[in-house]
């Protein structure tokens, strides 16, 4: 990251919601661009029932949605590639990180705690 | 360290479980709208292991509720004043819903 | 300290609007600022002009924009949100043939990049959600 960023706002962004039954995975994602886009630094954290979003295989176009899942793998692009999963929250779901289909850091509580800790802004979804 | 809001009524269970995951010590939850009904008796063991978190519930939402007498500890009753003073006295603000 | 506020909830549907509303009123009578109230996602429908409760219930809108000229306040409706929502300036109701604006006045619509700037602006963001 740049000098310029390290003086920015660190953004945690928390997606608790499946995708497509309400628009919150979408508008985080669209959030997050705008984080990235404005080069503030933004770590995105999927847990509940957000860690569904990193399922792949979507294909939205027979309900009129825009597919996520593609959305979310051109973060990269933009620098955005700190994205975490609550472990319980996968676990509690029955997937495994590995049939991800996002590079995502798998963490227990307290990481989530640091996460916090280490974000000067948090915004759920 | 944070404040975490929560306003969902605890039949919402992955939420309040979420949110108490995430606190950390020197936090502070402060329950509003319908996630005061967590601070009946019945939920109370919910909060008991919390280590160093002052939780907080606010006035207006238990009074509409009918249950300003039921709040059971560690819950403390502010006002809004208190809810903005919080938000202050917390270096963030983190909802839960 | 500096508030900014964004508020993803409508009014009416859920209590989370008016306990954004309450939670900004209370920071500027305490003389705190609010820098920026940001209306996403179902919040952009507090900006409605149309909005018509029983006598007998707040007017959230209409605090709102109460509010806002008391204070100066800038509130910005999220601009994708409100026209897939139907909320729309009379520039938006130009742009997309629509016979009516119902935009608030003291409610302008605005992108994401505002909400970006109240985070990068202010001392607090507090989000109202449901």
């Amino acid at each position: 990251m740049s000098e310029k960023t390290s003086d920015k706002k660190r953004v945690l962004i928390i997606n608790r919601r499946a995708p497509y039954g309400r628009s919150n995975a979408r508008d985080a994602l669209d959030v997050t661009l705008t984080c990235g886009v404005f080069e503030m630094p933004v770590s995105l954290l999927f847990a509940d029932d957000g860690v569904f979003q990193l399922l792949g295989q979507h294909n939205a176009a027979d309900i009129g949605q825009k597919n996520l899942s593609a959305n979310l793998a051109v973060l990269p692009m933009y620098d955005i590639e700190d994205l975490y999963v609550c472990a319980d929250s996968l676990q509690q779901h029955g997937l495994n990180a590995d049939e991800l289909a996002h590079t995502v850091k798998t963490v227990q509580a307290s990481d989530i705690q640091a996460l916090m800790r280490d974000h000067d802004v948090v915004l759920t979804f | 360290m944070a404040l975490h809001t929560l306003n969902q009524a605890p039949g919402n269970t992955t939420c309040l479980e979420r949110c108490l995951q995430a606190l950390a010590p020197n936090d502070a939850l402060l329950l509003i709208e319908d996630g005061v009904y967590a601070t009946l008796p019945a939920h109370a063991a919910k909060f008991a292991s919390l280590y160093q978190i002052d939780c907080y519930v606010l006035q207006p939402d238990l009074q509409a509720r009918g249950i300003e007498d039921s709040v059971s500890a560690p819950f403390n009753i502010i006002d809004d004043a208190g809810f903005v003073e919080l938000a202050c006295e917390q270096d963030k603000v983190i909802s839960w819903f | 300290m500096k508030f900014s506020i964004v508020v993803q909830a409508a009014p009416y549907s859920t209590q989370s609007a008016e306990t954004a509303y309450r939670f900004a009123n209370t920071l500027l009578q305490k003389g705190h600022e609010l820098y920026r109230v940001f209306f996403y996602a179902d919040g952009v429908h507090t900006g409605s002009a149309l909005a018509s409760p029983p006598q007998d219930e707040p007017d959230i809108p209409a605090n709102w924009q109460t509010l806002a000229t008391d204070h100066n306040l800038d509130l910005v409706v999220c601009i994708a949100a409100a026209v897939r929502r139907g909320v729309l300036d009379s520039n938006e109701a130009n742009r997309y043939g629509k016979d009516g604006a119902n935009l608030a006045s003291g409610f302008e619509l605005s992108g994401l990049g505002q909400l970006a700037d109240a985070i990068a602006e202010s001392d607090r963001v507090i989000t109202f959600g449901a």
